[in-house]
């Protein structure tokens, strides 16, 4: 009874010093009554009818900003500028790949029960052992949620304990996720090569075609937003977040006074993957797919620059620029192709030369005459 | 037998400076509370010295930046320490912080506390606390959270998820902000903070960490000289409840708060005795005029 | 086509029909043919046995009509007219020439002849490659009787034996004369004579390739009681060694390609990583574009080539000068427009240049198209050298890694003997004090800057050599290039040299066993391994200055 009491507390506090994430909750509050509503509720004609390809496409933007908000946590926060945060995306995306794979049963092209199509097609006789269980959502939902924890785990580990650091992390975060799209590319891995996991049927027993699994997914993906996101303001408010902000600006001070960096920095790491994998799992059965591709460095770059642009350190900035960028990708590829790496391009340039606070701080350098805009955190090594 | 018990204790600490388990672990972390040890005995001082240094040497690329360096601190002391540029005075420092590594000698914190074999986040819990020589402080944070994160607290990640301050620590916070002279500055981001007032906010997170011994860098650099004055009395307050050690160029300062000095030269002990011993001694005398 | 090919088999048994009716008047009133005339008739007219013998017995004629005409025949160029005549052309060559290949008189009228070509089959291909190898044997060109030692080689009889001894005899030119003798040798190997079996296992030894070792094995054969056949000691215990030999002898030239293969693979890696070596070691500024500054040197390349299309064996002494200038000046521009603002931000430096490495990928296509675009190999570059029997090395790839090593040698006398070099050295050991001294910080790093993209940019038309030309050419080489002056240690040149090398080894080494993506995927892994461990890379700079 205390205990809710403490955390009721704590939330009604954080939402009113937390405007921007007032004004996120409620839109995602919004989207989780009326894209409902709008989708089954009302018939093809209707003027106000939302499309199922609609809510499937703001479901994906939902899932990206959930992926976003995951790599402010990191970087934001933190100044470990992750530029492999999409290969926990991927991994999660792959955990529930696999589970969906294994849906298909015998209804796949080659009507194999107990391998899946690629593998039939590559002459295997039996299933890996690493696809064990994944023919049960429990296990599936347990790895989604374990394998990119575990990899964040071990990979920061690794690097924070030998204070690897700014740059450094930046590009072997790359490197890492370069590593893994060159692995699941080989067919030899067992997880469908170049072309990926895809032909999905059902979820759970329900046909990923409807409408209402469709309008499901998008629900559940707004929902777990909205509870990252809590979760996450509620952390970064705690002392916890404090002491996290504390390492990013004087990682030196903050040793010396008692805290272990490191760990800080791995619990932080660890739970921005898990995050990150979550994403990946909602965003899998929505789009239909999963390939290699996931991996590719240029993916967890534009991420970067999503939460670039929403303004870093304010997580609705992050959720904000996942959903405009994504939004302007889908209208520039659609009209103007070519224009779009431009656009990309130069937004990068724009963003760390003109808005170092991104979108979120323009709004708060009008509000107020505020204090001076985010110096470099990385760089200015205490002592 | 007693190898044994070496072997287990070098072993323990080993796993102690890889905790990262302590996120689930309770409790096996020297946690102290208000003002005393929560597990007593961490830090043996029974012989009445806090810190001994013996032996050192540090080498950068073949330059001796400490030379066989001997030097004892009693408990509840306040030693001051002088000597010209590169003496070794900052390398001494981190050495006792675990920032460097001697590539010899020993370094105690107590009669059990092997400094050398501890990280600088275990040598900060074991009641250690340092101030740069360049003020450093958490700039985003306001002075009044800079002080809270350096509170004496569990530093365990799973801990400041849930903490909350206590109406005590509160008030203790405000204290200390009153005694550095910041309580109008409470809430503005360190970062605004005047080059003294950093320097003073530096010494107020030192004073909620309540360490056994406080390291003090150039502590006066950049202070007016009423600001000298508070400094000293301030510095001579705390000792007898803590070590504090002081590394000052400013001779003014050291004679106003100096009961024993220490005088380094190219990387060991010079002269050692009170202020008026060591200005005497003609080898110091030597060793600034001839410079 | 097929129809086609139908049609020409009907018309050559009316033909046929035809000729054989003529063949008879012309006998009658000739003279008594010659044994060179009446082969040749039977190759017009004969089918493939006859044919085949025809050849046989044309290659014992000696006359120096043969030759051509058995060359002829091989190459396609041997037709019969219709009146069963031998006509020879001079195939693809412009203007084609038809001459008779008896009389040797040119044939100006053929329009209204049909021609008919002499077909042969894979057989006959086999046999008159043998006549005309044992034709040019006696050729007065020891190149041409060199080919045809080889050509005999591979097509070695016991019929040819008294032949080839009989050449070498009188062979003068040692080349041929050991062709000739590891002929011999194969047979040699069963002769009766002891010592004579152990001269041809040397010579076989000597030779190496695939089929000696093979002859050499025979030797070695077990019968079912698990003893040797051979019954001579000596052979037994000869062949034995040579084949050891062989074997030793192949595992080195196999270890000493891979290691080239490593090496060549380590100076792309190379000039990849010392123009980013510079501006991340001296600037400590993460240049993403780094990739495309090469691929704007390659495509520069590809412009030269363009301008000059009579001139492709200069092109590339002039496509780098040019990517120098084109790709350095790109790099002023991005230090002078971009970077110099971002100076002590270095995570924010990484996206702003990885938005312009996007900015140039999508200019460069909409300017040149996505598609790969194909740059020419000047002739010197293309070809290999044959060091032995055993291991060839590219010309391309030598003169990369030769041009690799002059360009890194250059760059260490720049930096170490010029002004310029001085102050680069100056303002990446100490900027604030370099400025003090006088120096102009900001016009060094701009010169800095522009020197390793200049570097980059010459990187790309090495590039341009080995692989396609397209906008995602820079992509791949960003991480392996930074893996690789982070492994080499930061700021220290020769560091690069040596991990750019030493990963380069590695890679080739390992790809045999593991697969080339399997290999770079665990070179990945070892190097952020390494770099957790030694964070300075393997040549660390010292001191309490680097800590800050």
């Amino acid at each position: 009874m205390q205990k809710s009491s403490f955390f009721t507390t704590t939330f009604r506090e954080t939402l009113l010093r937390d405007r921007g994430g007032a004004v996120l909750l409620s839109v995602l509050l919004l989207l989780m009554i009326f894209i409902p509503l709008l989708n089954l509720g009302t018939g093809v004609d209707n003027p106000l009818h939302v499309s199922t390809y609609t809510v499937t496409l703001l479901g994906k933007y939902l899932c990206f900003a959930l992926l976003a908000l995951s790599l402010d946590l990191v970087w934001g926060y933190c100044g470990i500028l992750s530029l492999g945060h999409g290969a926990f995306f991927a991994l999660g995306g792959y955990a529930m790949g696999m589970y969906l794979m294994r849906q298909i049963g015998d209804r796949g092209v080659y009507g194999n029960a107990e391998l899946p199509d690629f593998m039939v097609f590559l002459n295997w006789q039996e299933l890996p052992w690493y696809w064990y269980g994944f023919d049960h959502f429990w296990f599936a939902a347990l790895m989604v949620v374990l394998i990119p924890g575990a990899l964040a785990f071990v990979f920061g580990w690794l690097a924070f304990r030998s204070r690897v650091t700014g740059v450094y992390l930046s590009i072997i975060t790359q490197a890492l996720t370069y590593a893994l799209m060159l692995a699941f590319f080989r067919n030899e891995m067992g997880f469908g090569g170049n072309n990926g996991l895809t032909d999905f049927k059902d979820i759970l027993g329900y046909n990923l075609q409807q409408d209402g699994t469709r309008v499901t997914l998008f629900f559940l993906s707004a929902l777990l937003l909205a509870l990252c996101y809590a979760l996450s303001r509620y952390l970064m408010n705690a002392k916890f977040g404090r002491v996290i902000v504390a390492i990013r600006d004087a990682e030196d001070r903050a040793r010396f006074i008692g805290y272990r960096v490191e760990n800080y920095k791995l619990w932080l790491f660890t739970l921005a993957a898990v995050i990150a994998g979550i994403a990946g799992a909602l965003y899998v059965p929505q789009v239909g797919i999963i390939n290699p591709g996931e991996f590719s460095p240029l993916n967890s770059i534009e991420l970067v620059v999503w939460v670039a642009v929403g303004g870093r350190a304010t997580l609705y900035g992050a959720v904000a620029g996942a959903g405009i960028i994504n939004y302007a990708k889908t209208w520039f590829t659609s009209i103007l192709p070519e224009v779009w790496l431009f656009a990309l391009g130069a937004l990068f340039v724009i963003v760390t030369l003109f808005l170092p606070d991104g979108l979120a701080g323009l709004l708060r350098r009008r509000k107020t005459a505020a204090p001076p805009a985010a110096q470099s955190q990385s760089g200015e090594a205490a002592a | 037998m007693n190898n044994l018990r070496q072997t287990w204790q070098q072993l323990q600490q080993g796993m102690r400076r890889d905790r990262v388990f302590d996120f689930i672990a309770e409790n096996r972390m020297p946690f102290r509370g208000q003002g005393h040890m929560a597990l007593p005995g961490v830090v043996d001082v029974s012989h009445g010295t806090l810190l001994y240094l013996e032996n050192v040497s540090v080498s950068f690329d073949g330059f001796r930046a400490l030379n066989n360096l001997t030097l004892y601190i009693d408990d509840g002391e306040l030693r001051c320490i002088i000597g010209p540029n590169g003496a070794g005075k900052t390398t001494m420092m981190d050495v006792i912080t675990g920032k460097t590594r001697p590539d010899s000698g020993n370094a105690f914190f107590g009669q059990t506390l092997d400094l050398t074999r501890m990280s600088e986040t275990d040598i900060a819990n074991a009641g250690i606390g340092r101030k740069f020589q360049k003020p450093t402080v958490f700039p985003r944070h306001s002075a009044f959270e800079n002080l809270e994160l350096a509170l004496q607290a569990d530093r365990r990640p799973w801990h400041t998820m849930r903490h909350r301050l206590t109406p005590t620590q509160q008030l203790q916070i405000e204290e200390t902000l009153h005694t550095i002279g910041l309580l109008a500055e409470r809430d503005r981001p360190a970062a605004l903070l005047s080059h003294g007032q950093k320097q003073w906010l530096e010494i107020g997170m030192l004073l909620v960490q309540n360490p056994r011994l406080l390291l003090v860098d150039e502590p006066v650099a950049g202070m007016t000289h009423q600001e000298m004055e508070q400094t000293a009395q301030l510095l001579t307050h705390l000792a007898g409840r803590h070590s504090v050690v002081v590394v000052e160029h400013d001779m003014d300062f050291v004679r106003s708060i100096a009961r024993r000095v220490t005088v380094l030269h190219e990387g060991s002990v010079l002269a050692e005795g009170t202020m008026d011993e060591v200005q005497n001694n003609p080898r110091v005398v030597e060793v600034y005029l001839g410079e | 086509m097929k129809s086609l090919h139908s049609l020409s088999t009907l018309l050559r048994v009316i033909l046929i029909c035809g000729v054989t009716l003529g063949a008879g008047t012309v006998a009658a009133d000739a003279v008594p043919p010659d044994p060179l005339t009446e082969t040749a008739t039977m190759l017009a007219n004969g089918d493939f046995a006859a044919k085949e013998a025809a050849i046989e017995r044309l290659s014992a004629i000696d006359d120096p009509r043969v030759l051509p005409m058995l060359q002829a025949m091989l190459a396609g160029n041997l037709y019969r007219n219709d009146d069963g005549r031998l006509l020879q052309s001079t195939g693809s060559d412009q203007p084609v020439t038809v001459t008779d290949a008896l009389s040797g008189q040119q044939q100006s009228d053929i329009a209204g002849d049909n021609l008919k070509k002499i077909s042969i089959n894979n057989k006959l291909r086999g046999a008159l490659r043998s006549s005309i190898a044992v034709l040019s044997l006696s050729h007065g060109d020891a190149a041409v009787r060199l080919q045809a030692a080889q050509d005999l080689l591979e097509r070695m009889d016991d019929k040819l034996v008294p032949l080839l001894r009989q050449q070498l005899q009188t062979e003068s030119d040692t080349r041929v004369r050991r062709v000739l003798q590891l002929a011999l040798a194969f047979g040699d190997i069963n002769a009766n004579d002891s010592q004579q079996r152990l001269q041809a296992i040397e010579i076989l030894a000597d030779d190496g390739q695939v089929e000696a070792r093979q002859r050499l094995t025979t030797l070695l054969a077990t019968g079912t009681d698990g003893k040797p056949l051979e019954s001579d000691a000596a052979v037994l215990a000869a062949a034995r060694k040579a084949v050891a030999r062989i074997d030793s002898r192949a595992e080195l030239y196999g270890f000493a390609e891979t290691f080239f293969f490593g090496l060549s693979l380590g100076s792309v890696l190379l000039l990849a990583a010392i123009g980013l070596a510079i501006t991340f070691g001296v600037m400590g500024v993460i240049n993403m574009a780094h990739g495309e500054l090469m691929m704007l040197g390659a495509y520069t390349t590809y412009v030269v080539q363009l301008l000059m299309p009579n001139a492709i064996a200069y092109s590339l002494f002039v496509a780098i000068p040019a990517a120098f200038l084109v790709s350095g000046l790109t790099g002023i521009a991005i230090e002078r427009g971009v970077i110099r603002f971002l100076y002590g931000r270095p995570l924010e430096t990484l996206l702003a240049t990885f938005g312009i490495s996007l900015l140039l990928q999508q200019l460069v296509r909409s300017v040149f198209s996505p598609l790969n675009r194909s740059v020419a190999t000047p002739e010197w570059m293309s070809g290999s050298w044959q060091i032995n029997s055993m291991l060839s090395i590219t010309y391309n790839r030598l003169y990369i890694l030769l041009f690799a090593l002059a360009v890194f040698a250059l760059l260490v006398l720049v930096l170490k003997k010029t002004r310029l070099g001085l102050q680069v050295r100056a303002v990446s050991q100490n900027r604030a004090m370099a400025r003090a001294m006088g120096v102009r910080s900001d016009w060094v790093d701009a010169l800095t800057f522009g020197l390793g993209s200049g570097i980059a940019g010459v990187a790309g038309v090495a590039l341009s050599q080995l692989t396609n030309v397209g906008p995602n050419l820079g992509q791949g080489f960003i991480i392996d290039s930074f893996m690789v002056v982070v492994f080499g240690g930061v700021g220290n040149l020769w560091g690069t040299l040596v991990g750019a090398m030493t990963l380069g080894v590695v890679n080739k080494f390992m790809e045999p066993w593991s697969g080339a993506v399997l290999a770079k995927i665990l070179v990945l892994v070892f190097i952020i391994l390494f770099i957790q461990k030694r964070p300075r890379g393997l040549f660390p700079q010292k001191g309490r200055a680097v800590e800050h």
